[in-house]
């Protein structure tokens, strides 16, 4: 019956634990193991202007949803300013506005840009383009006579060259950025200067074969760029999507590490109550774990699931967490070795806290240190007894020598250059003393080797407990899904109930085997 | 309603006719089947079977305060070794120093001691001190710090602050004589709802320092429940027919008085109402078998001193659903048990 309700009560936790996992790894695409680390681009979009009298008013667009990356994080840095931020037909935009300001005006905006091959978002946003983004086909222009026949002549010449807008496009931008261009071309280039009016010279003949066009402004990521600019690019629409074209290359592809800021012909900044208003990027590339974006990311779905995340936490409180959730496999261990194995320790949880001290000291040097504490605290201790102390006043002076010992280990490794003797500070040296103080008591009691068994066996599972609880793959694991942390008690729950032999019990019974 | 003792030995004879033919049919191709097939009784399974289903934690402090179980066995009129007195308090110690001098023959023990730790056995005081039963001497002041460390709870659970026992020192039935090397030879029955189910007789040894723990190097020998005979001994795990220490023969002894040490131990399980105990008796040359203490987890040595498992008996026991509530009857259960 008391069987019946623990199964029942730890398969309900399994199936409650299991599910919420399984929902958090497949529909918020959480990492279930810790992965490598991806590369994180920031950039940041400084707009500067001379305000004039007056209120002023600052518009500039936005990238909304770069294809190949995903907005990590973004921020404005807005001063005074009021801002909203809109989304328009491609691109958002961001509204500072204020009454009056002086002097030089600095806004930024912040951009943290996450390489995202999973392509988890692009779907979402495609059905709201397409409604968006609706194609007209260009009537063409009226050209001047000269340039009609020049554009006609060209048009001509390409379209028997190519069998798609794609391949025209190519072949027209082939003429357009050869080295030595016919006279046609030059022709028609002859008045161009910047490459904006280049760009828009090219929509104008593309026009005259009736190819919808745009100008996009596209950013290039490389690292350490101070003084970044966006470049115009042409996209062409081949009746299923925008094709983007290097108008002095010819190749319809977006490098990898560039990305569209904004397309259409509105301007990228537009200042009103303002003058010199300019804008520069700067771009700086860094690594992150995955784990910040796929978190970010799930927020981002709105789902009730990571309203509980950890990562919401301040980060000193999460390293904690990253701690403290660990335990609870420490003593899942514990549970193993002492019901299962029959390993005999000194205390039931002590070992997990020597565990707890191995993180700092690593955990040759944990076991070096713990075995020279105790080893010379029991010596002491030995001598103390001969004193014939009464019980407490003997604890505290065995916990103050432990705390000297400490001290002078520290400062004897510092003074030989060793820097781990300097972690031993953080052992608990309270369980040190109460060690030592039990260890005493089983030397005399039961012997010596019952003494050294026990302590054996104490490190012994506090190593195995650190080797557990240092496990990257298992602390990932218990931080971003700790509902992990509930399987592990359906399972702790069910060995609570398990009243088989232990593994030491065949040697303790091995006469009667013999038999 | 009379005792049908037929009835019962067929009950219970029935239950082991069960269990064996269970046992049988299991292979003993691994050690944990083969264990399973000579009844052996796991830590694990008695903690969650035994300890656990039949000893209620009210009932607990009643047999681990030796002052509280020796009040009540007094009060039931059980044979116990007498109380001279109990040290509470530091400032006690001196003027108990003074009468045990007088005494000179003494037990101390803490009150909530385990495992027989902290128990000092006097034998006699001598002009350079009090010799010890290992025949060394200690001194007023070591005595005097052996009591406070008692007060200050080093042998007591969880370090609480305790009580010192002063009791009188049982001088063991000459039948041991011969068998006992320096410390007192005791009886260790595991009894299960009032049916004592399985016993053993430990001897200390000069390795277990005169103590009566198997952990220790102490001899543990197997009894027959029926005839109170001593069956073979084990030391440290190895089958021993001889003492080591005095080379006498330990197995095929007849321990006299066995029907009263046997109802001692089924007289306890009414005294605390624990349903799974051990019962730890002493045999003095005086006063006959005397309950020394109880236990409520009582170790799974005996197995082995009897070479036999708990698990088979116990089951036996727990299979009859009303047992029987006079003494003798369940005696008389405990005797089919072993045949």
């Amino acid at each position: 019956m008391r069987d019946l309700h623990v199964k029942l009560l730890a398969i309900g936790l399994l199936i409650f634990a299991t599910s919420l996992i399984f929902y958090k790894a497949t529909m918020l695409d959480l990492p279930l193991f810790p992965s490598e680390e991806v590369e994180v681009w920031s950039v940041e979009a400084r707009v500067a202007f001379k305000p004039k009298e007056g209120p002023v008013k600052v518009r500039f667009s936005l990238p909304s949803s770069p294809e190949g990356f995903v907005i990590a994080d973004e921020n404005y840095v807005s001063g005074k300013y009021g801002l909203a931020v809109e989304p328009s037909a491609n691109n958002r935009v961001a509204e500072w506005a204020i009454r009056r300001a002086r002097g030089q005006q600095v806004l930024y905006y912040q951009l943290q840009l996450a390489r995202d091959d999973t392509d988890l978002s692009t779907p979402k946003l495609d059905i709201a383009s397409k409604h968006a983004q609706r194609v007209y086909f260009p009537s063409v222009p009226g050209y001047s006579e000269a340039t009609a026949t020049i554009v006609n002549a060209l048009l001509d010449e390409v379209r028997q060259k190519s069998a798609d807008i794609k391949t025209f496009t190519r072949e027209l931008l082939l003429r357009f950025n050869a080295e030595q261009p016919d006279e046609n071309v030059q022709v028609l280039l002859s008045n161009i200067k910047t490459e904006k009016a280049r760009v828009e010279l090219l929509r104008v003949v593309l026009a005259g074969a009736r190819i919808p066009s745009r100008m996009a402004l596209v950013l290039s990521l490389h690292d350490g760029i101070k003084h970044g600019k966006l470049v115009p690019w042409l996209q062409v629409h081949d009746g299923k999507q925008w094709l983007s074209f290097d108008p002095t290359g010819s190749i319809a592809e977006l490098p990898n590490n560039a990305f569209i800021w904004q397309v259409g012909a509105s301007p990228l900044l537009d200042v009103t109550g303002g003058k010199n208003a300019m804008v520069d990027f700067s771009i700086s590339r860094h690594t992150q774990e995955p784990i910040f974006l796929a978190e970010r990311r799930a927020r981002k779905l709105d789902s009730h699931a990571m309203e509980f995340s950890l990562y919401s936490l301040p980060i000193q409180t999460q390293n904690m967490y990253r701690i403290l959730l660990m335990v609870p496999l420490g003593a899942f261990l514990i549970v193993i070795l002492r019901n299962v194995i029959g390993i005999k320790t000194f205390g039931t949880f002590m070992p997990i806290l020597i565990a707890l001290a191995f993180r700092e000291t690593e955990l040759l040097w944990g076991i070096a240190l713990f075995s020279l504490v105790v080893a010379l605290g029991l010596g002491i201790r030995f001598y103390l007894e001969y004193l014939q102390l009464l019980l407490v006043p003997r604890l505290a002076a065995v916990l103050i020598i432990v705390i000297i010992l400490m001290t002078m280990i520290t400062l004897f490794s510092h003074k030989l250059g060793f820097t781990h003797g300097l972690s031993i500070a953080l052992f608990p040296m309270v369980i040190l003393a109460m060690t030592i103080e039990r260890m005493s008591l089983i030397w005399e009691e039961k012997g010596p080797s019952e003494a050294l068994q026990q302590g054996l066996g104490s490190l012994l599972v506090a190593s195995l407990g650190f080797l557990v609880m240092s496990n990257a793959v298992l602390n990932h694991m218990v931080f971003v899904f700790p509902e992990f942390l509930l399987i592990i008690l359906a399972m702790i729950l069910i060995l609570g109930r398990y009243t088989g032999y232990r593994v030491t019990e065949l040697w303790r019974f091995r006469e009667v085997l013999k038999k | 309603m009379t005792f049908d003792k037929q009835h019962y030995k067929e009950l219970l004879l029935e239950q082991k006719a069960k269990g064996m033919a269970i046992l049988a049919s299991l292979d003993a191709k691994t050690p944990w089947r083969r264990l399973e097939k000579f009844g052996i009784l796991g830590m694990n399974k008695r903690n969650g079977d035994y300890i656990a289903k039949y000893n209620s934690r009210r009932h607990y402090p009643l047999v681990d305060d030796k002052l509280k179980t020796k009040k009540l066995a007094e009060d039931a009129g059980l044979a116990v070794p007498k109380l001279y007195g109990t040290v509470q308090t530091e400032h006690e110690i001196p003027d108990l120093v003074e009468q045990l001098e007088l005494i000179g023959d003494f037990v101390i023990k803490p009150a909530h001691g385990s495992g027989g730790e902290g128990i000092l056995v006097i034998m006699k005081k001598t002009s350079q001190g009090f010799r010890k039963s290992s025949g060394q001497i200690i001194g007023e002041q070591g005595l005097v710090h052996h009591i406070s460390n008692i007060l200050s709870g080093m042998y007591s659970l969880g370090g609480l602050p305790d009580t010192a026992l002063i009791e009188q020192r049982v001088q063991f039935d000459p039948v041991f004589a011969d068998i006992s090397y320096q410390g007192v030879p005791d009886i260790r029955t595991i009894v299960l709802k009032g049916v004592p189910v399985m016993a053993m007789l430990r001897l200390p040894t000069h390795e277990s320092d005169g103590k009566a723990n198997l952990h220790q190097g102490a001899i543990g020998v197997g009894i027959d429940l029926k005839t109170g005979k001593t069956l073979r001994g084990v030391m440290h795990e190895h089958t021993v027919i001889h003492h080591p220490d005095t080379g006498h023969l330990i197995s095929d002894l007849a321990i006299p008085n066995w029907e009263r040490i046997l109802q001692l131990t089924a007289h306890c399980y009414d005294l605390v109402g624990l349903g799974y105990i051990g019962v730890d008796i002493v045999l003095d040359r005086q006063h006959g078998p005397l309950m020394l203490e109880m236990n409520a987890r009582p170790g799974l040595s005996i197995q082995i001193a009897n070479q036999c498992g708990l698990l088979t008996r116990l089951e036996q026991i727990e299979a009859i659903q009303n047992l029987p509530k006079s003494i003798p009857e369940r005696l008389a259960l405990a005797k089919i048990l072993s045949e």
